[in-house]
C-alpha cells in the first residue's frame, strides 16, 4: 500500500516517479545537459583567458584532432578509459559498487611487467604473450575476487573494501618499482625491454596503437553480446534488479556475485595489459591515470550499454583533450581538464534526475490519491 | 626519537582527522561523501588563494596582520568547501544523483580545481612572485604555545602544534558529543540510518542531510587548509596533498564511524604513514610496502566488523541511498 | 458510560474507482474499548489512517469531543491526541527504546535521555508495560518493539489509541499481557480502537464492536449482546454467487503429501506448526486463512525458498511413479528431479517477475538454463510471449515492454502464462486476483480449471471466501500456522469458514 501524507501546506509542487519517458525526450534532455554543461565550461575558460569564446572551442577541437598523430593519441585514449569501463560494467549492472577498477588495472599491469622483466628474453614472443595474457587475468581477477567473496560470505561493503585495494595495489606497483628500477635506487623501471622490445605490443599497419584499438573494439562488441544474449549476462541482470526474484529461480547468487566480480577483475587486468604492452612500455604507480573512477562515471553515463559508452568515453577524452590543449596554448595548469570533467559529468548525472521524475505543480495537485 | 615520532605522527594525523569528521558526520546522515579529497583540496587552495590575496595586497610582508591573515584564509576555506559540499549536497539530495559517481566526480573536480589554480595562480593574478610560498601567512598559521619548547617531552608530545590542530581535536569531540548526547545528533542519526522513521516522526529529513553534508564538507575543507599552511609551510605544490583524502575516509571506517576514535585512530594512521622513516635500514622499496599499512588496517576492520556483525559498528543503514518519500 | 471522544459521521474515501470506505459512522467513547471487525479489504485501515491524518477524508466529518475538526496530517492528530500504532513499526534498529520514544520530540525542558527514561518507566509502572528504556530495539523481541511504539503514543499524551491488529505477530501470552495494558489504560479514561480480525479477542477485550465489510459499515453492537456467530454473518455476509464454472474432480492421484511442516521464522516465530495435508492431482485445494497466517511460508517451503524446522514434502512423480521428499532442496534441485512445480507468487513484480525487464526475457526466467548453450535461446520465449499475449489478451505494445508499464492484471496474465505453460503437475497460486478486474479474475478462474481438468494439482491461496467457495474442491483454513479444519467447499458456509479462520490460537497453544 502506498502512503502519501497529505500536508497541511500543500506545496508548491512535488516530485513524482516517471513510469515511462520516450526515449526522444530522454536523450533531448541528456543532449541539453551536455550542451548546457559545454557552454558554462566555455565561460569558465572565457573568463580564466578571456579569449574568444569560439576560439577557446575550436582550440578544443583542434587539440583533439588537429594532427593525425592527436587523433590516434585520442583514439588510443578512448580505447583504454572504454576498455576500463567495460570492466567495470558487469559488476555494476549487477548493483556490486567496486571502485576497486584503478587497483585491479595496476594489477594486471604488474603481472604484465612481472612477465615482460623476467620472462622477456627467455621465451618466444607467442608464449610469452600467452604467459603475459593470463598471469594478468588471473592476478587481477583473483585481486578483484577478494572482495566480492567477503561481500558473499559476510556482506562486507564492498565500495569501501574495494577503494582500499586501490591503495594496496599502488603501494606494490611503487615498491616492485623501486625492486625493479633502472638504474638501481631511481624508483622508475624505465622502458622495458626497449631494444629488445620483447612483449611489446606489435605495431599493425605501422600503427603503434592499433592493435590495442582493435582488441578493445572486439571487447566492446563481445561484452555487448555476454551482457545481452548469453546465460551469465541474464543472471547478472537478475540479480542486480531483484534478489528475490533470484531466489525464487534459484539462482546462486553468491556464486553470480563472485563469477561477475572475476570477470571485472580479469577486464582490469586485460586494460593493465594493454597499458603496459601497448602504450606506455612502462610500470609506474599512475599508469591507470583515474581511470577506475573516471570508467565507472563513463559506465554509469552509458546507462551500461557498451556501444553507449564509446559515446561517453569519446566525451569525457575529448574535454580533457581539448582541456589539456586550452592550458597549453593559454599557459595555464593542466589539471584544467579536470575541472571541465568534473562540471560536465556534475551536468549529466544531475540531468538524470529529470529523465526519471517529473515535477508536478500545484494547479493539478488536488485529485492524485494513491 | 619516540618524542619526536609521536609529534610527526600528530602532525600528519591532524589532516587526516579533519577529513574523517567531517566524512563521518556527512555518513550518518546516509551521505558516502566520496568528493571528500577532492573537497580537502577546494579547501586548501581557497586558503591559499585567500592568503594570496591578501599578501599581495600588502606592500611588505612585514606590515601583516596575524588576525587577518588567519582569518582571511579561513574564511575562504570555509566558503570553497562550503560551495562543494553544496555542489554534492543539491545533486545527491535534491535531485537524488548516485552519491558514488557525484562522489568520484567531485574529486575529479575538487583535485583538478586545487592543482589548477595551485600552478596558475600567479599567471592570472599577473604578479611576480616565483612560487607560491606563503611563508608569512604560514608563520601566523604556526603560532605555537610560547611555553611548550620549556617543558621538554611533555611539551613536544602535547603543546607544541599550531592552533588549528587542537580545533581538530576539540571539533571531533564537539561532533562526538553532539552525536551521542544531543537531540540534533539523534535526529542526525535516525536520518542516516532509517530516513522513513525519521520521516515519520517529523524530522525533515532533507533539511539534515544537507547540512551534515555541508558542515562535514567544510570540517573536511579545513584539514586541506591546516596541511598547507601549517604541515607545508605555506607553500602549495601540485598533488602534494596526495590520497591523504581516501586515507580520511579509511579512517572512518577504522574508527566505526565515532568521531572520539578517529582522534586516535588519526594519530596511528599518521604515524603508520611515517613509520618508515623511523624503523633502521630499510630499503626505500620496503618502505613502500610499509605506506600501505593503513590501508591494510583498515580492511582488517572492514572485515572483522562484518564478520562480528556487531549492530554498533556497522555503516548507517541507509549510508549510499538517496532518499525519495513516495519510494514506499 | 463517558463522552464521545471521537465521531466520525457519513466518512468516505475513494482510490481511483476503488471504494475503500463508505459512509462509514462510528462513535468511541472515553474509557472504552471499540473493536473494528472485518476482513481483508474491508476498509479498516483505511478508515483508521485517516483519523490519524495519513489520509484525507473525501466526504463525512470527524468530531473530537463534540467538535467537528479537520485532521490533514499526521501532526494535526497528535494535537488532538490522536495516536495510532501502526502494523509495521517505524523504529530505528540500533537505537535504544528510549532514543526512538523521544525522536522527533521537542521537549521543552531539553534533551536528557535519564529524564526520559525516567518518564518511560513511570508510564510503564502505570499502565503495567514491561520494557527497559535502554535497551536496543535490535535486541527486542516483537511484542517489545509493539510496546515502544504504544508508549512512544503515550508519552506524546494520547488519548484517543489506534491499534492496527496489534495481535497478529504476538503469540498468546503476549496477546494477553498486551490486552491487561489495554484495559487498565480503558480504565485510566483514555478511548481506544484496536483493528482486529479474531472474534475471540474481539468478545473478550471491546465494549463495543463496529463491523465493516468491503468498506461499508455494516453496524455497531454492544460485546456483551452478541455472539461469535452474530458477528461472523455480519462480517462475511450472505453468499454472493459468482457464477464460476466447477468441473467434477476425475483420476485423482495423490500428488503431494506434506507431513508435519514446522517453521520458525528470523524473528523466533513460529509460523509453520505442524501442518499436515494432501493433495491430489485434478483438485483444486483452496488456502483460506487471515492474511500471514503461514500462507506465503507455506507456499515458499514446498517451492524450497523456505529453511524448514520439521516435516517432510513428498511428491509422487507421475513420470516415474516415485516418491521424492523435496524438503531441503533448491528451487533449481527441485526443478533438475523432473518436479514440475509452477509458482506464482503474491509479489509478482518483486519476485514472479523482473520489472525492468521485457515480457519475453520475463518468459525465460524459469527456462532459461536448458541446453548446454553459453547463450541465451530467445526464440522459444518470444513465441511463448506472443502466445501468451494473444491467448490472454494482455495489453501491451509489444512483447519487448518491460513488464513494470504494464496494468496489474496484464502483469499478473504474463505471470501465471508462464507458470502454467512449464505444463505443471503442481500450480500454485497465492492471490492470484488480486487487484485484478472482473474480466481478468474470470480469466483466471478459467485458466485454474482448465488445469484441473488436465489432471494437475492445484493450491489456491485466496481471501475472497465467495471465490474460495465456488472455485476449489476442499478448502483447508489455516490460522497462525496450523490447520484449523479443512472442509469440503461444495457444502460449507461461509459462517463455518469464517469460525475456523478467527478460531486459531485460542488457547493451549504454548510454544
Amino acid at each position: 500500500m502506498s502512503k502519501k501524507e497529505t500536508t497541511v501546506r500543500e506545496p508548491y509542487f512535488h516530485i513524482v516517479k516517471r513510469t515511462s519517458i520516450p526515449w526522444w525526450k530522454a536523450w533531448t534532455i541528456r543532449i541539453l545537459a551536455v550542451v548546457a554543461a559545454l557552454v558554462v565550461s566555455g565561460l569558465i575558460t572565457v573568463l580564466l583567458t578571456g579569449e574568444d569564446p569560439f576560439k577557446v572551442y575550436g582550440t578544443m577541437i583542434g587539440g583533439s584532432f588537429g594532427t593525425p598523430r592527436r587523433i590516434w593519441g585520442m583514439a588510443q585514449n578512448l580505447a583504454m578509459l572504454l576498455c576500463v569501463s567495460l570492466a567495470v560494467t558487469p559488476a555494476f549492472k549487477m548493483k556490486f559498487w567496486n571502485i576497486g577498477a584503478e587497483g585491479q588495472v595496476l594489477i594486471g599491469a604488474l603481472a604484465t611487467t612481472a612477465c615482460m622483466i623476467k620472462l622477456g628474453d627467455s621465451l618466444p614472443t607467442p608464449v610469452l604473450f600467452a604467459v603475459m595474457i593470463v598471469s594478468s587475468i588471473i592476478c587481477a581477477g583473483i585481486w578483484a575476487m577478494i572482495p566480492a567473496y567477503c561481500r558473499a560470505k559476510w556482506n562486507t561493503n564492498e565500495t569501501l573494501f574495494t577503494l582500499m585495494m586501490n591503495y594496496i595495489a599502488i603501494q606494490l606497483v611503487s615498491y616492485f618499482s623501486y625492486e625493479w628500477s633502472v638504474p638501481k635506487g631511481s624508483g622508475q623501471i624505465g622502458v622495458i625491454n626497449s631494444a629488445s622490445q620483447a612483449g611489446w605490443m606489435p605495431a599493425i599497419l605501422g600503427k603503434p596503437y592499433l592493435a590495442n584499438i582493435l582488441i578493445v573494439a572486439v571487447l566492446t562488441v563481445l561484452m555487448y553480446i555476454y551482457l545481452n544474449y548469453s546465460k551469465q549476462g541474464y543472471e547478472i541482470q537478475i540479480v542486480g534488479e531483484s534478489e528475490n526474484t533470484a531466489r525464487y529461480i534459484g539462482l546462486n547468487i553468491k556464486k553470480v556475485i563472485i563469477r561477475t566480480m572475476l570477470l571485472s577483475g580479469a577486464l582490469c587486468g586485460i586494460a593493465g595489459l594493454l597499458l603496459v604492452s601497448g602504450t606506455d612500455h612502462t610500470l609506474t604507480r599512475n599508469l591507470a591515470g583515474g581511470r577506475g573512477f573516471t570508467a565507472i562515471m563513463v559506465a554509469w553515463l552509458a546507462k551500461f550499454n557498451p556501444f553507449y559508452m564509446i559515446l561517453t568515453s569519446f566525451l569525457i577524452v575529448f574535454l580533457q583533450k581539448g582541456a589539456t590543449e586550452i592550458s597549453t596554448i593559454f599557459a595555464l595548469n593542466n589539471s584544467f581538464s579536470d575541472i571541465i570533467t568534473g562540471i560536465i559529468i556534475f551536468f549529466i548525472i544531475g540531468s538524470e534526475f529529470f529523465v526519471n521524475y517529473s515535477i508536478k505543480f500545484r494547479e493539478n495537485a488536488k485529485e492524485d490519491a494513491k | 626519537m619516540i618524542t619526536a615520532f609521536i609529534q610527526r605522527a600528530v602532525v600528519q594525523g591532524i589532516p587526516l582527522l579533519f577529513g574523517s569528521t567531517g566524512e563521518i558526520l556527512t555518513e550518518k546522515s546516509g551521505n558516502l561523501n566520496l568528493g571528500i579529497p577532492g573537497i580537502m583540496y577546494v579547501g586548501g587552495i581557497s586558503g591559499v588563494i585567500g592568503a594570496f590575496l591578501y599578501e599581495q595586497s600588502l606592500t611588505s610582508p612585514a606590515e601583516i596582520n596575524t588576525l587577518l591573515a588567519v582569518l582571511i584564509p579561513t574564511l575562504s576555506c570555509i566558503a570553497g568547501s562550503l560551495l562543494a559540499g553544496l555542489i554534492y549536497s543539491f545533486l545527491t539530495i535534491t535531485l537524488r544523483a548516485n552519491q558514488n559517481v557525484t562522489g568520484l566526480a567531485l574529486t575529479t573536480f575538487g583535485v583538478g580545481f586545487g592543482n589548477f589554480f595551485g600552478g596558475s595562480l600567479i599567471k592570472l593574478s599577473g604578479s611576480d612572485m616565483p612560487s607560491i610560498a606563503l611563508t608569512a601567512t604560514s608563520n601566523c598559521f604556526r603560532k605555537t604555545l610560547p611555553f611548550a619548547d620549556n617543558l621538554g617531552w611533555f611539551g613536544e608530545i602535547f603543546l607544541s602544534y599550531s592552533f588549528l590542530a587542537y580545533t581538530a581535536i576539540i571539533i571531533a569531540l564537539v561532533s562526538s558529543y553532539v552525536l551521542n548526547h544531543t537531540r540534533v545528533g539523534l535526529q542526525l542519526r535516525a536520518v542516516g540510518e532509517s530516513p522513513t522513521t525519521a520521516d515519520a516522526a517529523g524530522i525533515n529529513v532533507g533539511a539534515y542531510k544537507y547540512i551534515a553534508t555541508c558542515i562535514g564538507s567544510v570540517i573536511a575543507g579545513l584539514g586541506g587548509l591546516y596541511y598547507v599552511m601549517d604541515y607545508a609551510c605555506g607553500v602549495w605544490s601540485n598533488d602534494g596533498f596526495g590520497d591523504r583524502g581516501w586515507l580520511a575516509i579509511a579512517l572512518v571506517i577504522f574508527a566505526v564511524w565515532k568521531p572520539s576514535v578517529s582522534i586516535l585512530g588519526s594519530i596511528l594512521f599518521g604515524g603508520l604513514f611515517i613509520i618508515h622513516n623511523y624503523i633502521p635500514n630499510l630499503t626505500v622499496a620496503a618502505q613502500e610496502l610499509f605506506k600501505m599499512l593503513p590501508y591494510v588496517v583498515t580492511i582488517a576492520v572492514l572485515l572483522i566488523v562484518s564478520m562480528r556483525k556487531r549492530r554498533e559498528s556497522q555503516p548507517p543503514e541507509s549510508l549510499g541511498q538517496s532518499y525519495f518519500r513516495e519510494d514506499r | 458510560m463517558g463522552s464521545a471522544a471521537i465521531e466520525l459521521k457519513n466518512i468516505t474515501k475513494t482510490f481511483g474507482t476503488i471504494v475503500a470506505n463508505k459512509d462509514v459512522n462510528l462513535t468511541v467513547n472515553r474509557g472504552e474499548i471499540l473493536s473494528i471487525l472485518g476482513e481483508n479489504g474491508s476498509g479498516k485501515t483505511t478508515l483508521m489512517n485517516m483519523i490519524s491524518g495519513i489520509y484525507f477524508p473525501d466526504h463525512g466529518s470527524i468530531y473530537i469531543d463534540g467538535q467537528e475538526v479537520v485532521i490533514r496530517s499526521p501532526k494535526d492528530a497528535f494535537q488532538y491526541k490522536i495516536g495510532m500504532i501502526h502494523q509495521h513499526f517505524k523504529l530505528v534498529d540500533v537505537f535504544s527504546a528510549a532514543e526512538n520514544i523521544v525522536l522527533g520530540l521537542q521537549e521543552k525542558e531539553g534533551f536528557n535521555l535519564k529524564h526520559s527514561a525516567e518518564r518511560i518507566r513511570k508510564i510503564s509502572l502505570q499502565y503495567g508495560f514491561d520494557i527497559d528504556p535502554m535497551k536496543k530495539i535490535y535486541e527486542m523481541s516483537i511484542s517489545e518493539k509493539q510496546t515502544v511504539e504504544i508508549i512512544k503514543v503515550l508519552y506524546r499524551g494520547a488519548d484517543i489509541l489506534i491499534l492496527d491488529e496489534p495481535t497478529a505477530v504476538l503469540t498468546p501470552q503476549e496477546t494477553q499481557k498486551l490486552f491487561t495494558v489495554l484495559r487498565r489504560m480503558r480504565d485510566d479514561g483514555k478511548a481506544i480502537i484496536i483493528i482486529t480480525h479474531k472474534l475471540h479477542e474481539v468478545l473478550a477485550l471491546s465494549d463495543r464492536v463496529t463491523v465493516l465489510r468491503k468498506g461499508e459499515y455494516v453496524g455497531t453492537v454492544n460485546t456483551k449482546e452478541t455472539n461469535e456467530s452474530q458477528l461472523t454473518e455480519m462480517m462475511v455476509g450472505k453468499k454472493v454467487s459468482l457464477n464460476i464454472e466447477r468441473s467434477e474432480c476425475e483420476n485423482q492421484v495423490q500428488r503431494l503429501e506434506v507431513k508435519h511442516l514446522d517453521c520458525i521464522n528470523r524473528e523466533g516465530v513460529k509460523v509453520l506448526n505442524d501442518i499436515c495435508f494432501n493433495l491430489s492431482s485434478g483438485e483444486i485445494l483452496g488456502v483460506a486463512g487471515i492474511a500471514g497466517s503461514g500462507q506465503r511460508e507455506l507456499l515458499e517451503a514446498i517451492a524450497g525458498l523456505q529453511h524448514l524446522n520439521g516435516g517432510e514434502i513428498l511428491y509422487n512423480n507421475p513420470a516415474t511413479n516415485q516418491i521424492d521428499n523435496l524438503r531441503g532442496r533448491t528451487p533449481l534441485q527441485i526443478r533438475e528431479m523432473g518436479v514440475r512445480l509452477s509458482f506464482v507468487p503474491e509479489d509478482r513484480l518483486g519476485m514472479g517477475l523482473v520489472a525492468n525487464m521485457d515480457i519475453v526475457d520475463n518468459m525465460m526466467l524459469r527456462s532459461y538454463r536448458k541446453g548446454k548453450s553459453f547463450f541465451l535461446e530467445r526464440k522459444a520465449p518470444k513465441n511463448l510471449a506472443e502466445q501468451i499475449i494473444e491467448q490472454l489478451e494482455v495489453v501491451t505494445p509489444d512483447a519487448h515492454t518491460p513488464v513494470r508499464r504494464l496494468s496489474g492484471g496484464n502483469v499478473q496474465k504474463v505471470l501465471v502464462g508462464r507458470e502454467i505453460a512449464a505444463a505443471p503437475t503442481v500450480l500454485m497460486v497465492a492471490y492470484p486476483v488480486r487487484g485484478l478486474d472482473i474480466n481478468s479474475s474470470y480469466l483466471i478462474y478459467n485458466l485454474l480449471n482448465e488445469q484441473k481438468k488436465k489432471g494437475v494439482a492445484v493450491i489456491f491461496v485466496g481471501e475472497d471466501l465467495d471465490v474460495l467457495m465456488e472455485l476449489c474442491d476442499r478448502i483447508m483454513v489455516i490460522g497462525s500456522g496450523r490447520i484449523t479444519g479443512t472442509v469440503d467447499a461444495r457444502t460449507t458456509t461461509k459462517e463455518e469458514i469464517g469460525l475456523l479462520m478467527t478460531k486459531s490460537d485460542r488457547g493451549e497453544d504454548n510454544e
